[in-house]
């Protein structure tokens, strides 16, 4: 099906980008065109198409799935997942992660030229969901020809995206891996983006969004990310890692200082953060989580959306995720059952909250590579 | 690979290409068993994680979870074969664990050891001391068998049920044995049950 060897298609690679025409029909009703798509490949299609997989990332995650960040030069986000030898092998499967619409770092979001009026769309750029994700990396595969994924893999937002993928286009999902993730947002969920969302707003340089020729609203995003990354870890993780230790300082100073550890990690996740990350991006992104509910898109059951699909599913969850928690990974788990869909479930041990799934787990790696590697 | 002996009855018996679920499925030896000599859609539901991971690494589609909490999720009659192999006698509450069987299940497999095998009997009756055996290894505190029952307690209990009995195998060494001693001679019993049909025509 390919006339070119995929290692010389300039389709392929690392930091690639395409703007596909669209227009793509938005859940919100609105028409976006172009689509631009960031994203990167790993390893080499087959010739029958069968070994491509899609990984899906979190809400301020990206398409350097295993390969350098170019502003932080960090290892990519997955890199201790994905690559040859591990347990998303790159020797045996062609790996596709792309940028999520809406967000910033190439795929088209509020950040980009809006071509009707050659200004950054701001707020004016749609409100977007999960499925309207999906959709644009359907596009992009249509481009990549990819007909069929042997499999979609995706923690919390990603995982949402899995599920979304296996909903939207049952025909073209083999396997669904789903970690540490949602089938809706829930109250509480709502309520932390809310939060994150009201500071970046409240920050002046926010200007109604229009604050690309100006200062970003750095100090609204920082406090949004430090709120936000408190859901990240776990009561106990947080204890274990600082305690009410004072930072560099003998006694406590009687002022407003991060005194403790643990204000100054937030503090420089917070700044870290805006290094890296657009506003109105945050904005987006945590709309489309909480309008995310996947039962609603499917007459309000959840087994509906997997109805008479072949697709085989694996859920894992982490018993100190209390942002995405096991109940959550179960009530999934029982609409598969309910829907009679093959389905795997595990609640793996981690100290370290909803962020465990992107750290070192030789469980979660046996679970992923076995669940891949199964039936090939 | 050669199965238990209790899981190799399960396995002979199991019609080729049925649906089925195993319950208490351990590290999956039996789902893939049925499915790669039986070609059985096999399902299982598994507490211990560790064991959860072996299975899914097999290929198979195993769900973590506890047969006292997690068997309302199957909507009725959903498999031809509920399995619960050497698991009753764990489960908090047995006879729920077996009313569930019988509902997802048109079918159901129960095997457990026999608490009045004559073994059992002698090291109670002489020894004055919880019988430790090749079945039972555990002493009194960590064993996971909180239910310990016999065969006659178990048809008992579905006489009253109004449980159909449609097959019963007994093992006493690995080896089977009849149904007349069993309470006496077998280890081992395993049962193939359905409800009664009127129960069966109303689920």
């Amino acid at each position: 099906m390919l006339t070119t060897p995929s290692s010389l298609d300039q389709r392929f690679g690392l930091s690639r980008r395409v703007v596909l025409p669209g227009p793509l029909r938005l859940d919100g009703g609105a028409l976006l065109a172009p689509v631009e798509i960031a994203y990167e490949t790993y390893g080499t299609l087959a010739a029958d198409g069968g070994n491509a997989m899609l990984v899906c990332h979190a809400l301020t995650g990206d398409q350097h799935l295993a390969s350098a960040h170019p502003r932080t030069g960090k290892p990519g986000w997955w890199q201790r997942m994905v690559g040859p030898g591990k347990p998303i092998d790159t020797d045996r499967y062609f790996v596709i992660c792309t940028n999520v619409l809406g967000s910033c770092m190439g795929s088209t979001g509020p950040a980009s030229t809006d071509p009707t009026t050659g200004r950054p769309y701001a707020m004016t750029f749609p409100v977007i969901t999960i499925r309207d994700m999906v959709r644009a990396q359907a596009l992009l595969l249509d481009h990549l020809g990819v007909a069929r994924l042997m499999a979609v893999v995706g923690g919390s937002m990603g995982g949402m995206q899995a599920l979304s993928w296996a909903a939207t286009f049952p025909d073209r999902v083999e396997k669904c891996v789903v970690i540490a993730s949602t089938a809706r947002h829930s109250a509480q969920n709502i309520a932390f983006h809310e939060v994150g969302r009201q500071a970046v707003m409240a920050d002046p340089n926010w200007r109604g969004g229009d604050y690309y020729d100006g200062d970003p609203p750095a100090a609204g995003l920082a406090v949004a990310r430090m709120a936000a990354h408190i859901t990240y870890l776990s009561e106990a993780g947080l204890t274990e890692k600082f305690g009410r230790r004072l930072q560099a300082r003998a006694q406590k100073s009687f002022g407003f200082d991060a005194d403790f550890q643990v204000e100054s990690y937030l503090r420089h996740q917070g700044l870290a953060f805006t290094d890296r990350f657009d506003a109105n991006s945050y904005l987006y992104i945590t709309r489309a989580l909480d309008y995310f509910d996947l039962a609603e898109e499917h007459g309000g059951l959840l087994a509906n959306a997997f109805r008479g699909t072949a697709t085989r599913f694996c859920l894992v969850s982490f018993d100190t995720d209390w942002l995405y928690p096991t109940a959550e990974s179960r009530s999934i788990v029982h609409a598969l059952m309910a829907a009679g869909a093959p389905a795997s479930y595990v609640e793996l041990s981690s100290p370290f909250g909803h962020d465990a799934f992107l750290l070192d787990s030789p469980e979660l790696d046996r679970v992923i590579h076995g669940f891949l590697s199964a039936g090939r | 690979m050669s199965l238990r002996p209790d899981l190799a009855i399960i396995a002979a018996h199991l019609p080729a290409g049925a649906r089925a679920l195993d319950i208490g499925c351990g590290d999956g030896e039996l789902m893939a068993a049925l499915r790669d000599d039986r070609g059985a859609d096999v399902r299982g539901l598994e507490l211990d994680p560790g064991n959860v991971a072996v299975a899914v690494g097999r290929g198979l589609s195993v769900i973590q979870g506890d047969a006292d909490t997690d068997l309302a999720g199957y909507p009725d009659q959903s498999f031809d074969y509920a399995i619960l192999s050497q698991t009753l006698q764990t489960a908090r509450a047995p006879d729920r664990v077996l009313d569930e069987l019988l509902r997802i299940g048109r079918y159901a497999f129960v095997s457990f050891p026999n608490f009045a095998h004559w073994r059992v009997r002698l090291s109670l009756l002489w020894g004055g001391r919880m019988p430790v055996t090749r079945l039972l290894p555990e002493r009194w505190y960590d064993t996971p068998n909180i239910h310990h029952l016999t065969i006659d307690d178990f048809r008992a209990h579905l006489a009253e049920r109004g449980v159909i009995v449609e097959g019963a195998w007994f093992l006493s060494g690995d080896k089977q044995t009849g149904g007349a001693a069993a309470n006496f001679l077998a280890e081992h019993a395993i049962f193939l049950l359905r409800r009664e049909q009127s129960k069966v025509d109303r689920g």
